[in-house]
């Protein structure tokens, strides 16, 4: 009996030292200040949260694809322009050209996924550092996003042919994925974010491809000597990561009714502080999509309470910086 | 004169450990692995500071509470691992962390030179501007051990220090410890190798599961006795080999040659023929840049196009393109270092046994965690695996048990050749005694074995045929009853032996 009193002790101890914990504690410090902070109760109101929620579904969507690739070792700096290529690519398709919305979202996710592959096949065939290779992706995807838009947002403004702009309606897909379900309590964006998260998790859980993903970035000789298609496995999560690209991209455009080339400028940057707050190693080979949805939750609630107090946007940025490296140094101290 | 004596207390790993170290002496401290002598020595040297008991050294109470403290005392460590940072250059790594300067700026020469003054007091005669990573394991490892001694060394802490280094430079270093012996500095010396604790050690203390269980002058010590000590029971027979029916040839390699891609025109492995039959166990002797591992590296597919030459596998052609056609072909290779490329080791114990057979555990893709867990069960049964939990990370576990779950992954994939690098590396005797048997019955089921040790008579011992490589090339063969040490010395140092 004591012995087994001793045991669950242990047990607690070690849960309390694990990752899960220690994100969950940042979110609950963050929550907290919310209940503290609630803008005369503003926080206890379901719209804070829903919208909260809506906010951080396009970051999280990034999020998703960028905890398969920080796992296995690498990272991925082209996911926000990757984002922007997609976003004016649905644009003109649908608004511009007429396409059908399930064809284009098919082919939206076929440029996103072609992306990431291209970065994948140049980090896993050629050799080169994810860093440098998802940097050049995200230049060349920029360019390519500017260059089918011909720098303009592709809005519900088309120009004719006489120069003289005539505005038509946006197609449906778009008012769709902007609208809130469920007796308006929940946006449609943010149930796209949680199958992305579903996806995820059962990719890295219950699949082989997920298995190999761990052991590449915990020791990718031992996995390539143990007869892991290291190349294959790394070029999807890559090409994964792309492919949730266009996912945000699509959701991005919808919320914004337009694809605007210039969108999603440091977009990686606030996916990878997510990945890094939930306590996913950069070492790779340490994580989970829970871990980074935690990550997503403590940066979207620090800004929803931040703005609702009227904080402004210069110190919401000073004290976002603060409490990611607070975070990650809470994640990091032993005993 | 030092008087050491302390506990360690948490979790217990040490408790109530004790030994007295005389300046003058080599004292050997042996044990199993995770008998405790690596956290001894690292509070020792100051890495630890929260231990209860008492370090004395001389006649004043110390305790370290850095690295750099210790070391001011004159107590030296070298650790198993390699501290250099391959780019920089010799003289900085010496150097590293304990610069010289003038004023504000490095003193490069004066460094270069005092280097160079101690590598050569050392006996080794090299440029210290070149980056370490251009020289050669051993070399490197001789350059650590400069860089670790410090120039009044009192104390001197070697762990394993001779397990990268080739029998000239083992010589070497022996060398070496005599003459700081003679200076009046206390040894310390850790190994695995029966030979070096024979060869070396003034006294002996063993330790076993964090205690002490004797200190003995290392004159008039039989073996016997000091293995029981180790170990805790007696061991009738050190290498227990049973001779297996040897069947069909399972492998076959004709002509194999790696290019250097370093060097043009020269090869790593050249022209190296040779044949394993079902049941036999075939050891490759030959010292430190014969090629023998790199060998093993291009039959598994490593090497990937720089290959040429002919392999079969049961009478049927391999070619030898990546490790993962290899693994689905029946070989296993088992790499001489289980941290650098064996082990995940953030993963556990189940995940690392079916790393390479996981397509076998997952239909369609899909895992299936429970008969994963029922196959690592069954595999850990086996080979006697000790852990708290198979969902215990392998970085956990101890080096034995380490190595034990790389064996499990490749036992997993039922495997018709088994190449084996340096198996009981950083492995203690009792698990060496286990490998030992379960090569045995690998044979006896079938299974043909390529074996490669370092250690003479483990060689000698458990090799049915033995070839002899000396710089990629084969230099010799002898059957198991013509092998002597002599024999094999010779040939792995290039000379023509008669079989």
């Amino acid at each position: 009996m004591i012995y087994e009193n001793a045991q669950s002790k242990i047990r607690i101890a070690r849960w309390l030292y694990s990752p899960t914990a220690r994100a969950l504690g940042a979110l609950v410090v963050v929550f907290v200040l919310g209940l503290a902070f609630n803008a005369d109760g503003a926080f206890f109101n379901w719209s804070t949260h829903r919208d909260m929620l809506r906010a951080v579904s396009v970051y999280g969507i990034l999020a998703c694809g960028m905890t398969l690739v920080i796992i296995t070792g690498g990272i991925d700096l082209s996911v926000g322009s990757i984002l922007a290529l997609t976003a004016v690519s649905f644009s003109l398709l649908t608004i511009h050209r007429g396409i059908s919305a399930p064809l284009a979202i098919v082919l939206c996710l076929l440029i996103g996924a072609a992306c990431g592959v291209g970065s994948g096949l140049l980090i896993a065939r050629f050799s080169i550092q994810p860093f440098i290779a998802t940097l050049a992706m995200m230049v060349f995807a920029r360019g390519l996003g500017k260059l089918i838009s011909g720098g303009q947002k592709i809005s519900t403004a088309v120009q004719l042919p006489d120069g003289n702009y005539s505005y038509v309606e946006a197609p449906q897909i778009f008012t769709f994925l902007n609208s809130k379900v469920a007796g308006d309590n929940i946006s449609v964006v943010t149930l796209v974010f949680l199958v992305c998260l579903i996806i995820s998790w059962i990719l890295l859980t219950k699949l082989r491809p997920g298995r190999y993903i761990y052991a590449i970035g915990g020791n990718e000789a031992a996995a390539r000597l143990s007869g892991v298609p290291v190349s294959a496995v790394k070029t999807l999560a890559y090409g994964l990561s792309g492919l949730f690209c266009a996912i945000a991209g699509i959701c991005q455009a919808s919320q914004e009714l337009q694809g605007d080339p210039e969108a999603g400028v440091a977009y990686e940057l606030s996916a990878i502080a997510m990945v890094v707050i939930g306590g996913t190693s950069l070492r790779g080979g340490r994580g989970g999509i829970w871990l980074t949805l935690l990550g997503v939750l403590t940066i979207g609630y620090l800004e929803k309470i931040l703005s609702i107090n009227a904080v402004g946007e210069d110190k919401r940025l000073m004290l976002t910086g603060a409490i990611i490296i607070a975070a990650v140094l809470f994640q990091k101290t032993r005993k | 004169m030092d008087r050491i004596c302390k506990a360690f207390s948490g979790v217990q790993v040490l408790s109530d450990v004790g030994f007295d170290l005389y300046s003058g002496e080599v004292h050997v401290l042996a044990g199993e692995n995770g008998a405790g002598k690596s956290t001894l020595i690292k509070i020792l040297g100051g890495v630890y500071d929260d231990f209860t008991g008492q370090i004395n050294l001389g006649p004043e109470p110390v305790r370290f509470k850095s690295v750099n403290e210790a070391f001011a005392k004159g107590i030296s460590i070298i650790h198993q691992e390699l501290s250099l940072v391959g780019p920089m250059s010799v003289a900085e790594n010496i150097f590293l962390g304990r610069e010289k300067t003038r004023g504000m700026l490095l003193d490069k020469t004066s460094m270069a030179k005092q280097a160079h003054k101690r590598l050569v007091s050392l006996g080794l005669d090299i440029d210290v501007s070149r980056p370490v990573a251009d020289f050669p394991l051993g070399t490197q490892q001789m350059i650590e051990i400069c860089k670790a001694l410090a120039l009044d060394c009192r104390i001197i802490v070697m762990d394993e220090p001779t397990s990268a280094l080739t029998e000239p430079e083992v010589e070497k270093l022996f060398g070496i410890i005599e003459k700081l012996k003679n200076q009046g500095c206390g040894i310390i010396y850790i190994t695995h190798k029966m030979e070096e604790i024979y060869r070396l050690a003034d006294r002996i203390t063993v330790l076993r599961d964090g205690r002490h269980i004797a200190t003995a002058a290392a004159a008039g010590l039989d073996k016997e006795k000091l293995i029981q000590w180790m170990v805790g029971r007696e061991l009738n027979q050190q290498f227990p080999r049973h001779l297996a029916k040897t069947g069909e040839v399972r492998l076959e390699v004709r002509n194999f040659c790696i290019r250097d891609s370093s060097r043009k025109g020269r090869h790593k492995v050249d022209n190296v023929s040779f044949r394993v039959r079902a049941g036999e166990i075939l050891g490759i002797a030959g010292l430190a840049g014969s090629g023998r591992s790199q060998l093993l590296g291009g039959i598994f597919g490593t090497y990937g196009k720089s290959v040429t030459g002919r392999i079969k596998i049961d009478g049927k052609q391999f070619r030898p393109v990546c490790p993962k056609k290899a693994v689905k072909a029946g070989i296993a290779l088992l790499t001489n270092d289980r941290k650098e490329n064996g082990l995940v080791m953030e993963m556990n114990i189940v995940q690392n046994t079916t790393l390479a057979s996981l397509s076998g555990f997952s239909p369609g893709g899909w895992l299936r965690p429970k008969s994963e867990t029922a196959a690592a069960a069954k595999q850990a049964q086996s080979l006697q695996l000790k852990a708290a939990s198979l969902d215990q990370p392998v970085e956990s576990l101890s080096g034995g048990n380490q190595q034990k779950v790389v064996i499990a992954k490749w036992i997993q994939t039922n495997p018709a050749i088994l190449l084996l690098d340096e198996p009981t590396r950083g492995v203690d005797v009792g698990a060496k005694h286990e490998i030992y048997q379960l090569m045995n019955a690998w044979s006896q089921k079938g299974i043909a074995i390529v074996l490669i040790t370092s250690e003479m008579p483990e060689l000698l011992a458990m090799s049915d045929r033995i070839i002899v490589m000396h710089r990629g090339r084969i230099t010799a063969e002898f059957s198991r009853e013509s092998a002597t040490q002599e024999k094999i010395l010779a040939a792995a140092m290039g000379e023509k032996v008669p079989a």
